[in-house]
């Protein structure tokens, strides 16, 4: 359907522009910046904030451009004297209700109310400070979530987020008046809610009110403790995005800084979670074969389709919501978690160091991981597996602390062990990585063959579409694996917890064909995961997605079974996928928590 | 089942399980239960498919959908300007005086628990009170003792 031009004038400027673009949108067609708070652009209007208000000519009030279209013959000044002044007391008012302590707060240099209050040169106080003594005691409930009502502006995007990105609504509008906050159900605290830890609240949240719990001074502490060994597991997705930390473009690959800075901040060895990855798609894809083998030679009840367990802020949510379907997800531990277990064993005996003088710190795009370390479940060294876990923001903060120039800095490779990795491995990062990263290897193991999609990009499981599906013919198959022939693999991909929804809804009704599901519990995958650098949109999360995939093809090993570590740790440690010893450490299982 | 969740499931079937119905179900189930609990704000999300936080959000800001236990009789005395200015303190200090409860508090046997109201619409003849759903205009310390006194008499 093509649609009505509407003609109108910003800033005497005359532009034409789509019938319902809002007022904010055409301005920014013309490069015209109107200051924001509420509006997102992941996001439903809100217009609650009010500091986006322009002049129209003719109207009396100020209209918020942000949930404004345009009409034809309009004219709109963004910055005039009576929109300048109006602005000003806007923010003065948010002020008045907000705890203003910069100099202690976490987000102090990335907090959009401070940046508009610096815009505008903010200084006195022109209204009574209204900031409540009770709010101020900040929610640390949470490993992953801190909570301060004092901070909040109740512009409710982390309530937006929560419901309709994430379909869970945690966190919702409670109370009214002068009473009125962002709380949970009666009031408890974040640990006690739904709240999967995704953290997708937190990429939004445009002030300190949501932050992760950071944990910079326990790993810095670790890192001079000359009795700790302390080493360190970078994830996909931060060697894309810790470069935005230090003014790079998003998308920038940087993973070579980003190793020589780690080492430069005191790690005793710079190691990759993308081995645990390569590592992952041997036990998820053996297991898949096993499924599969297991409903169509034996006649089984298995759990089919399988899902794929890497996100935890996916198995939290499939916990909370769809409990009656824990048997489809796979076993598999995370790469994170798959990672800290083989560090205490296998790497602890290879550099001949005490597990228990070990610290394995992790570097995220995520702050349900987080939560996932200090699962009871995840102690498979007999010690906790992973000690802390950090998000790319906040190794970004150690790195400016540190003094290092990071732009500066010559690329550096990862130490070894545990430091080889593939292509197949970054594209964990991305929507759809696993998934091609597990058909690269299964349908060669099959067939004994590569897949059948030029220069191994299996093209139909990228892209930012919410829900993907694609299906592969398996045929020619080796003589072990006859009962494959001909099978067409049915897969799907969902990012987004709400996307996700759509699919386990169809599982449950029994309209799924798929083998095999890969879920994201972030928009985009851990890419725009929720300990990402801020801003986050999809124009970010598109150039991030471009980095992982450049970075794909520049490895010279690009699928999962041809990692050599990876054969080397079958060889001597694990025996198999899906043995013993990958049993007790790689392996886990889930538990049914309440959804109301 | 819980007598909350047949209380609930029934409503639901009455009223429908879309979220225009969470109202309805919501002062139905204040009405026989004089409060929401948090059982039965569990059970209305479960039932209408919502997050408790959104049933919980709705339910915080209506003042007479109460979320915290009350007594059989819940006074609500205006607090506005109008009712204010005609006496309103005087009329919570008297009943606080005669059962023993500050605002916001319920009586140790349950009976009756005091609080405020925002604008009853009837400031021509204020101060006024609500007991229940029972409207009393231009009441005085006199006649609330005398009011109250009755109530403490129904038992």
């Amino acid at each position: 359907m093509s649609k009505y031009k509407v003609n109108l004038k910003i800033n005497n400027i005359p532009i034409s522009v789509d019938e319902g673009t809002t007022i904010l949108d055409a301005a920014r067609e013309l490069n015209f910046k109107i200051p924001t708070l509420c509006h997102h652009d992941d996001l439903c209007v809100a217009g609650n904030c009010r500091v986006c208000v322009v002049e129209q000519k003719g109207a009396r009030l100020l209209p918020a451009s942000c949930a404004t279209p345009v009409s034809e013959g309009m004219e709109i000044q963004t910055n005039s004297l009576k929109v300048r002044q109006a602005r000003k007391h806007i923010v003065e008012l948010l002020l008045s209700e907000h705890n203003a302590d910069c100099t202690k707060c976490f987000k102090s240099g990335y907090c959009e109310l401070q940046d508009m209050s610096n815009d505008y040169r903010i200084g006195d106080h022109v209204f009574l400070d209204l900031v409540k003594e009770e709010d101020k005691v900040v929610d640390i409930s949470s490993p992953s979530i801190e909570k301060d009502d004092s901070k909040c502006i109740r512009c409710q995007r982390c309530v937006r987020t929560c419901s309709s990105l994430q379909y869970v609504s945690a966190l919702a509008v409670t109370h009214k008046g002068n009473e009125m906050r962002i709380s949970t159900f009666m009031d408890k605290p974040m640990n006690d809610v739904v709240c999967t830890a995704c953290g997708q609240c937190i990429n939004r949240c445009p002030t300190a009110a949501l932050t992760e719990r950071n944990y910079i001074d326990e790993v810095f502490d670790a890192i001079y403790d000359p009795s700790k060994f302390v080493v360190v597991q970078t994830a996909p997705a931060t060697r894309v995005a810790i470069g935005e930390e230090f003014g790079m473009e998003p998308g920038s690959r940087v993973t070579g800084k980003m190793v020589a800075a780690l080492r430069r901040l005191g790690f005793d060895k710079v190691l990759d979670t993308d081995f645990t990855a390569d590592l992952t798609i041997m036990e998820e894809g053996t297991e898949l074969l096993v499924r599969l083998k297991d409903a169509l030679v034996e006649g089984k009840e298995v759990a089919l389709p399988m899902l794929t367990s890497c996100s935890p802020g996916w198995i939290k949510f499939q916990e909370h919501l769809y409990p009656d379907l824990l048997d489809n997800l796979s076993t598999c531990k995370s790469p994170q978690q798959m990672f800290g277990p083989l560090a205490k064993t296998y790497y602890a005996e290879k550099v001949n160091k005490n597990p228990a003088d070990m610290v394995v710190v992790s570097i995220m795009p995520c702050t349900a991981k987080k939560f996932e370390a200090e699962r009871p479940e995840m102690r498979g060294s007999g010690y906790k597996d992973v000690d802390y876990v950090l998000t790319t923001r906040e190794l970004g903060r150690m790195i400016h602390q540190a003094g290092i120039d990071f732009e500066k800095l010559e690329d550096e490779k990862y130490d070894s062990i545990l430091g080889e990795s593939t292509g197949a491995a970054v594209i964990f990062g991305s929507t759809g990585g696993v998934m091609e990263a597990a058909l690269r290897t299964a349908y060669e193991l099959v067939t004994g063959r590569e897949v059948p999609f030029t220069n191994l990009n299996i093209k139909p499981v990228r892209g930012m579409e919410g829900v993907k599906e694609a299906s592969v013919k398996i045929k020619d198959v080796k003589p072990e694996w006859s009962f494959l022939e001909g099978v067409e693999l049915n897969v799907a991909i969902a990012h987004g917890l709400a996307n996700a929804k759509i699919l386990m809804d169809k599982i449950r009704a029994g309209e799924a064909n798929h083998h095999f599901i890969e879920i994201m519990a972030c928009p985009s995958g851990c890419i725009g995961g929720g300990g990402q650098p801020m801003p986050t949109n999809m124009e970010i999360r598109k150039k991030r997605a471009a980095g992982i995939y450049e970075e794909d093809e520049a490895m010279t090993v690009r699928k999962s079974h041809e990692n050599p570590e990876v054969t080397e740790i079958y060889q001597s440690f694990l025996h198999e996928p899906l043995g013993h010893k990958s049993h007790d450490l790689l392996h886990t299982h889930y538990y049914p928590r309440k959804r109301h | 089942m819980t007598k909350i969740k047949e209380l609930v499931k029934e409503q639901a079937e009455k009223h429908g399980r879309a979220r225009t119905s969470l109202m309805p179900i919501l002062q139905e189930v204040v009405r026989s239960e004089n409060y929401l609990s948090e059982e039965a704000m569990e059970a209305i999300a479960e039932e209408l498919d919502l997050s408790t936080a959104d049933v919980f959000g709705t339910a915080s800001f209506y003042t007479f959908l109460d979320t915290v236990p009350r007594g059989k009789y819940v006074i609500r005395v205006c607090k506005t300007i109008t009712c204010h200015m005609k006496g309103k303190d005087e009329i919570i200090r008297t009943i606080s005086d005669m059962l023993k409860i500050k605002l916001g508090e319920t009586t140790t046997d349950k009976k009756f628990s005091l609080l405020q109201a925002n604008c009853l619409g009837w400031c021509h003849k204020g101060p006024v009170m609500l007991i229940n759903d029972e409207v009393y205009p231009e009441i005085t310390p006199e006649k609330v003792t005398e009011i109250v006194n009755q109530y403490l008499k129904k038992g």
